[in-house]
């Protein structure tokens, strides 16, 4: 058991954590160009036109994405957050930190690519339905966040103050994504869901799928970029960023 | 207990509160978050009274009459079960077609038809290419002939 610990925890120093994400961050790159390059491969010249929307639905290779991220991403950083409180790791903290501009921008780019295919499809650039609000609510949950945390000079009490934030909207997620059965909203139901089979044509499918890969991939690699940034700063007093520094200048 | 345990409880029992007082709010708004009635629930008298709402249903087929200005027009909003009038003056979105999915927001006259200032189309969470989408009406059509035809063989055997 007391072994079990000290593997566990390893990582959760700064100082073993920052090269490893150095090492990793590379890979993560290289594979989000790949999954991002098939999937749009796939989305714009293999997926067939649709049947009621034409050309337009395309958007759906960023739209969904972009949506998906943005909700998962807050869950990353409600489980940091919930770690750090009861851990006190300063480098869940960091994480969620690291975490929320990303989670941000896809918050954006979901509600954005949104605005524009809703115009030709719907009709209206916007509309106050549950979906959509919802969506709304998160993007300004991650600008509160941010806010929150540049807002307090001392890290440790900023991530506190952080981390309970993040922990309250993490209500809003079940309700963004079952908002669509639960109410009527002008926005359409789920197309892919793990409880039953998807309602799309496999080859959009598959873009769409390899998209939300290079998501992942790019998220996992700015996140990491971001926390080493962060690290270093928090950390400038320690013996290992001196060495670090030194080394490199 | 560790302070690190209590830590733990306080921040799961804390979720749990959070979400039962969440659920009691949602449910307590259930009937405000609408963003849409379906003339079933306008006929049962669900729908603000004088005030400006959406209706959302299906356009019925057939049902759309465009006058010689080409921006007036008037169509059926149906959920299968009640049907709804609909007086329109301007531009349909693209996806607007008989036989989808419609979403309009305006007030009820007295005659019982819906004035709508704003009309949006909302369509199905279904992507497919046109061959599947016409393979898919096609097999449609020959279910509801066979249907049909079986309807007629029972009361022919009756007879």
């Amino acid at each position: 058991m007391r072994n079990k610990l000290i593997n566990w925890f390893r990582y959760a120093s700064p100082q073993t954590f920052y090269p490893l994400a150095g090492r990793m961050i590379p890979w993560f790159w290289g594979l989000a160009a790949i999954f991002g390059v098939a999937g749009l491969f796939i989305g714009f010249l293999l997926a067939p036109t649709d049947a009621q929307q034409g050309e337009g639905y395309r958007i759906i290779f960023l739209h969904v994405p972009a949506s998906w991220m943005s909700m998962f991403i807050y869950l990353v950083m409600a489980f940091w957050a919930a770690t750090g409180l009861a851990f006190n790791t300063r480098l869940s903290g960091m994480m969620a930190s690291a975490l929320a501009p990303t989670g941000a921008l896809f918050a954006f780019l979901s509600l954005w690519t949104g605005a524009l295919w809703g115009k030709p499809m719907w009709g209206t650039w916007w509309v106050w339905d549950a979906r959509l609000t919802s969506e709304l609510i998160l993007l300004f949950l991650y600008i509160g966040f941010i806010a929150l945390q540049a807002a307090i000079d001392d890290p440790r009490r900023a991530d506190k103050a952080g981390a309970i934030l993040a922990l309250v909207g993490v209500v809003n997620i079940p309700i963004i994504y079952f908002s669509v059965q639960w109410w009527n909203t002008l926005h359409q139901g789920a197309s892919v869901s793990l409880t039953r089979a998807p309602s799309m044509a496999a080859m959009m499918l598959w873009g769409m799928l390899l998209c939300a890969l290079a998501c992942w991939m790019y998220s996992i690699a700015v996140a990491l970029m971001r926390v080493r940034v962060i690290m270093l700063e928090r950390e400038r007093h320690t013996d290992w960023v001196r060495a670090l520094l030194r080394g490199k200048a | 207990m560790k302070p690190r345990h209590k830590r733990i409880a306080l921040i799961l029992g804390g979720l749990a509160i959070l979400a039962i007082a969440a659920t009691l709010v949602l449910n307590a708004f259930r009937s405000n978050l609408v963003f849409f009635f379906s003339p079933t629930q306008v006929a049962a008298g669900e729908a603000p009274q004088g005030k400006s709402f959406r209706i959302g249903g299906m356009v019925k087929e057939g049902s759309l009459q465009r006058q010689p200005d080409g921006v007036t027009l008037r169509f059926v909003v149906t959920d299968t079960e009640k049907d709804m009038t609909v007086a329109y003056k301007g531009i349909l979105p693209d996806l607007f077609q008989e036989g989808k999915g419609v979403v309009a927001q305006g007030k009820l006259a007295a005659d019982g038809v819906f004035t709508a200032s704003e009309v949006l189309a909302k369509h199905d969470e279904n992507y497919m290419p046109p061959e599947a989408a016409k393979a898919l009406g096609d097999a449609h059509q020959r279910a509801a002939a066979n249907r049909a035809a079986a309807e007629a063989a029972a009361r022919t055997t009756k007879q």
